[in-house]
């Protein structure tokens, strides 16, 4: 078993307000040294079988076309955890 | 002239559509998001609400349900296609209106009547107005900022598309005051503030009178005009 991790994030350029909200938050605790946040999402995907090279790619697929909306944000990765990571 | 106005898990305007659509004199038929069967409506409305919770994006899920790839084909074939609100959000996740909707620029969700102009008159949707005409429609949303690539927004300028804009402030920060939109054929409409909440005296928004504002009725009554024309 092992799990494939998708990271997206909002495109750069795009203002992200929650990131902004969240670094207006740590700059009033003191954290002076954090300055911009962005805020991304990360999704886990549990495969039962074996993670091909063609599994691979109908994950990068589904990552462009569902995970993400690349019209306003970026698969900015698409990895493999092994399954003695899983539940760690 | 049968419109159908599509329900998703958590769509909230549906019915005030479907009034919208009867006040408008056509028939509403009721079409389930579950359903591969558009029931020989003429025109189609996705109406607001927060389809699937908000879960991914905007209208990311619903954009996914079985019945979208009986609207795609129909809005391709040329179908009158109305999305409000979360409708616009799926219309722009099923790639049928270019660029995307993200959370307004404050974070903060805003109610209010929004003045818009609207821009282009020769659609499904707003062929009883005039170009530059100024209406008032209410506007409540979190997601409502339309973003999209410097190129894609030249080339939508450039065509035309732009169906709506904002007057006065802008609301959520959406680039060039952009409110609504259509395709190229102009049969796809999609925009943020909600018509089917200015349709009857003493529930629009505010105008010269107290909540007496009609304009989104000419919205639902072009649909009539641009399939009988």
């Amino acid at each position: 078993m092992a799990l494939i991790v998708v990271d997206v994030m909002p495109k750069a350029e795009i203002l992200d307000p929650q990131g902004k909200a969240v670094s207006r938050a740590l700059a009033r605790l003191g954290h002076e040294a954090v300055g911009d946040v962005r805020v991304g999402k990360r999704f886990e995907l549990r495969i039962d079988g074996d993670v091909t090279d063609a599994l691979l790619d109908q994950v990068r697929t589904v990552a462009d076309e569902v995970l993400a909306n690349t019209v306003i944000e970026d698969v900015v990765g698409v990895h493999v955890v092994d399954e003695a990571e899983v539940g760690k | 002239m049968k419109v159908g106005v599509i329900t998703f898990p958590g769509t909230l305007d549906d019915r005030d559509a479907q009034r919208a659509v009867r006040l408008a004199g056509h028939e509403p038929v009721a079409l389930w998001h579950g359903e591969h069967d558009l029931h020989g409506v003429d025109a189609l409305v996705l109406p607001g609400g927060f389809s699937y919770g908000d879960y991914l994006r905007c209208g990311a899920i619903a954009a996914l349900s079985p019945i979208m790839t009986e609207v795609v084909d129909a809005a391709n074939r040329g179908m009158p296609v109305l999305g409000i609100c979360n409708g616009f959000q799926m219309l722009a996740e099923a790639h049928l209106l270019p660029g995307g909707l993200v959370r307004n620029e404050t974070g903060l969700f805003v109610r209010r009547d929004q003045r818009l102009r609207v821009e282009r008159t020769d659609t499904a949707w707003t062929n009883r107005f005039e170009a530059g005409q100024e209406i008032v429609i209410p506007l409540k949303n979190g997601e409502g900022r339309f973003v999209a690539t410097p190129e894609e927004v030249k080339r939508l300028e450039g065509e035309g598309l732009v169906a709506f804009r904002y007057l006065g402030e802008n609301p959520n920060g959406s680039i060039d005051d952009i409110a609504g939109l259509s395709n190229a054929a102009g049969n796809v409409v999609g925009l943020m503030p909600h018509p089917e909440h200015a349709v009857e005296l003493g529930f629009g928004p505010t105008t010269t009178r107290m909540k007496a504002g009609l304009d989104g009725l000419e919205i639902f009554k072009s649909a009539l005009e641009a399939v009988t024309a």
